[in-house]
Formats: structure tokens, sequence, C-alpha cells
């Protein structure tokens, strides 16, 4: 018998967990994003999904069933001893909407990140956190050669609520990402202060 | 909400002789992919070590993966998803896993921020200015 480790020095600290979701078409930086500002690792998932498409309870009589592995970014941001903000880079295929929804459950909000040169690409990230009324930011990731938009533009695009920030962004630049985090947890604070944020859709 | 729409299987399901093979990920959760009478954890709810007084290692109930858990967990308090990132476990795995040492009592689980439910005003303060101090 051993004593246990915690038992010898102070209780652990329990930090306060968050969660922010980056969101975006295919190559539209989500990686580069999370790994500008935090310790990056993949994270994978190995569901085994039924055919229509949900997960399953155990593996007992699995014929016709597959495993199907979902890898998304997870970063680690340490605040403060006890303040952690976790990012969760989502998987870009549609097919693992079931996912998304485990993602995004107790999500303080999400960034939208969008290329120019593909803006249709992040058409059902955006529907989906309006329908969630998860708040959420348009990030502009400005590659370069990509044609200049104003935010204006983006937001006309998208067909974005007047409330929902889009801001243009350097996924690779830590000081860039920061300033979208940021503006994330800014805008949940006014989504939650506002109900009429809350009810548009 | 989470659309998991779990609860309806009751016991853990332990595969028999005649079933068929395992699905390789799940061979160490004996074929589980959700444990017993729990929910499905939340990727950022943290696993805390009880502060017991009984070694995990000479338990050998317990896989190797299982005292991992545990010895990271004494260390710190872990999320299950740095747990997963970690261990380089598939989520599902990991969490069958830590449903297993709460049942044993050598860990127990803290529910973060209730969905739906924002964090307090001053929390988004405080983790506005630690972005900023970043
Ligand atoms: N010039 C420029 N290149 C970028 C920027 N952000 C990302 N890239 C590059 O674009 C490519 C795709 O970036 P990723 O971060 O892998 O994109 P992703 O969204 O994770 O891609 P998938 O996971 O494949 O959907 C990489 O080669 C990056 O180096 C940026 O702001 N400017
Ligand atoms: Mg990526």
């Amino acid at each position: 018998m051993i004593l246990g480790r915690s038992a010898r020095g102070k209780a652990p600290v329990e930090p306060v967990t968050l969660k922010i979701l980056v969101a975006g078409g295919f190559g539209a930086g989500k990686t580069t994003l999370v790994g500008a500002v935090s310790e990056i690792r993949p994270l994978r998932t190995e569901e085994i999904l039924t055919e229509a498409g949900r997960p399953v309870d155990d593996t007992n009589g699995v014929e016709g069933k597959h495993t199907t592995t979902v890898a998304m970014d997870f970063g680690r941001i340490t605040l403060r001893e006890d303040l952690v903000l976790y990012l969760f880079g989502t998987p870009g295929q549609d097919r693992f909407w079931f996912f998304w929804d485990e993602l995004a459950t107790g999500a303080l909000g999400a960034v939208v990140l969008a290329d120019t040169r593909r803006l249709e690409d992040c058409f059902a990230a955006v529907d989906y956190f309006e329908r969630r009324r998860i708040p959420f930011i348009v990030a502009v990731n400005c590659f370069e050669g990509a044609e200049r938009h104003t935010a204006d533009a983006v937001q006309q695009a998208l067909d974005l609520d007047p409330g929902v920030p889009v801001v243009l962004c350097d996924a690779r630049d830590r000081q860039s990402v920061k300033e979208v985090l940021i503006e994330v947890v800014e805008h949940a604070m006014t989504f939650a202060a506002d109900p009429r944020q809350a009810v548009t859709s | 909400m989470s659309g998991d729409g779990q609860g309806t299987h009751g016991g853990a399901h332990w595969f028999d002789d005649d079933a068929g093979p395992v699905v390789r990920p799940y061979a160490m959760t004996r074929g589980r992919t959700s444990s017993a009478g729990q929910h499905r954890l939340d990727l950022i709810a943290l696993v805390v070590a009880e502060d017991v007084t009984h070694d995990p290692e000479t338990d050998h109930m317990l896989s190797p993966e299982h005292v991992d858990i545990v010895d990271l967990c004494r260390e710190a308090p872990q999320s299950v998803a740095e747990l997963a990132a970690g261990l380089d476990l598939p989520i599902g795995v990991v969490r069958v896993l830590i449903g297993d040492l709460a049942d044993d009592g050598l860990v127990h689980v803290t529910r973060p921020v209730p969905p739906a439910e924002l964090p307090d005003e001053s929390i988004l303060r405080d983790v506005i200015n630690g972005l900023r101090a970043l």
C-alpha cells in the first residue's frame, strides 16, 4: 500500500475549463490557428457508426456497422492555474454532425474561419451555429494573393445577422489569433446579455 | 441537445466467446463503447484522482491504460480530451476506462459549466484578461 501522491502535498487545483470551437471549410487554416496560440495535439475518436451514421452503444453485433476515425485539432491554453481554455478544431466533413453536437455542447463560443476564395465552404458551419444559438464570429483568414474583402462584404455574402462580428485575421500570427479569441469571448458576453440576439434565426 | 440518445443501455455488455471479433479500438474496453449508468462524459470535464491509499498498480482488474490515467490525474486533474490526446487513445475508449475508475472510487469527474449556460461574466472577463496577457 502506498499513499496517493496527492495525500502528500496540497490538494491539486481543479481549474475551471472552457472551450471554444474552431470551424471552417477544408484548408481554411483551422489547424494553423489552433497551433498559433496553443500547444496543439491531435485528438481522435473512433466511433462505431450504424448505417444511419449514429454512434452505437456497444460493439455487440457490429456487422453492417463500421468504425470511423474522426480526428480533430485540440489545443490547451492555460490562462491561470485555475482557468483553462481548450480549443477544438471541428472535423471538416459534414457527415460528422453527431460529433459537432458533442463538441458544441457547453461551448463558450465559436470561430468560423473563412477563406474568401471559397466563402461558400463555411456556409454549413454558419448555419449550424445559428441554429444552435451558439455565439460565433467569422474570422476571415487573409491568405496572400486572395482578394482583400472588407468585413462588410463578407457579412453580406454570408447573410449574417448584423450582430455577428466579422474580423480579418492571419491564422499564423499569435497576436492576431489572440484578438480573434478575445472577440469570441466578448461576443459571447454580449450575446448572453441581449436576449434578442439569442432568438434570431 | 447533445443528441447522444443514451440511457437505454442498462448494465455493461460483455463479449462472450461466440461474439464476433471485437472492433479493434474497443478491445481494451472489452467491447464496451460506453460505461454503465454514466452520461457521456464531457470532453472538458476534469478527471480528478481520489485521495485513496490503495495503489492501482496492484489492482489486477485494471489494465495498464487504467493505471496510466490514474497516474496522470494524480499529477494534476486532466480533462477527458487531454487524457485521450496524452495517451493517444480514442475518446470513446478513454471514456469507458474513466467510467470504470470512477466506479472503483479511484477518480471522480467534475462537471464543467452546464451546457446552454454561460459561465459567469466575471469568468469571461478573466478569460479576456488572460488572453490579453498571453
Ligand atoms: N498565407 C497564409 N497561409 C495560411 C494561413 N493559414 C493557413 N495557411 C496555410 O494554408 C494551409 C492550410 O492550413 P490548415 O491550418 O492546415 O487548414 P485546416 O483548416 O486545418 O485544413 P483541413 O484540416 O485540411 O481542413 C497550410 O499550408 C497553412 O500553412 C494564412 O493566414 N496565410
Ligand atoms: Mg486541419
